[in-house]
């Protein structure tokens, strides 16, 4: 290798890595197979956990989860069923936080992404929906 | 001698460019995350209990008015 041709190929190379970080900061990537699992697992499952989000039995808690608030809301022999979809939710959910972290070469960004889709669940819940804010539980 | 310095100058120079770069991804990005999880959230909850107009944008309604109570 001729002596000029190290510092190119280094100029080369860190422009490469530029680019590449210029559209990591425009968009996270979540179009994975898992993210994609995830998500499909998600929406299927939101059709039975909707009433129970319009009675208020389950809301979105502050931490990124769902939590059973008013179990007195929901039938007796129902309350198995909506811990079942309330735990499997919850589940989606991490596993749904862990993977964007991953799926953009930051695992440690896990706790953020948790975070930050916490914040927007709350904004985003429709009129009607129970979430806890700061100051407790409140209906939207 | 002359070479010499030139070349650590070169490589120090490299090296802070290259810390810049490493810097700039350990920042997580706020705002693109806020953007991935409304595309997540658009696709799972749909919003269908919206009763969102026909001729209307979806996904407005539920922003801006009616947030608290």
């Amino acid at each position: 290798m001729k002596p000029m041709q190290l510092p190119r190929l280094v100029v080369a190379w860190l422009l490469t890595l530029a680019t590449g970080l210029v559209f990591a900061q425009a968009n996270l990537d979540i179009d994975t197979p898992a993210i994609r699992a995830l998500t499909d697992a998600m929406k299927a499952r939101h059709t039975e956990l909707l009433p129970f989000y319009e009675s208020g039995a389950v809301g979105q808690a502050a931490n990124g989860n769902l939590a059973l608030r008013d179990a007195a809301q929901v039938a007796l022999p129902q309350r198995g069923r909506v811990n079942g979809l309330v735990a499997a939710e919850n589940a989606d959910r991490a596993a749904l936080y862990r993977e964007i972290a991953r799926a953009n070469d930051h695992p440690e960004w896990e706790a953020d992404v948790r975070a930050t889709f916490a914040k927007r669940f709350l904004e985003r819940a429709p009129k009607g929906w129970w979430v806890e804010s700061a100051s407790g539980w409140v209906r939207k | 001698m002359k070479a010499v310095s030139k070349k650590v100058a070169w490589a120090t120079g490299m090296a802070g460019a290259l810390a810049a770069c490493v810097t700039i991804n350990i920042y997580f990005p706020a705002a693109a995350a806020e953007r991935a999880a409304d595309r997540v959230i658009d696709e799972v909850w749909r919003l269908q209990n919206d009763a969102v107009p026909p001729a209307a944008a979806p996904g407005e309604s539920h922003t801006g008015k009616g947030e608290t109570q």
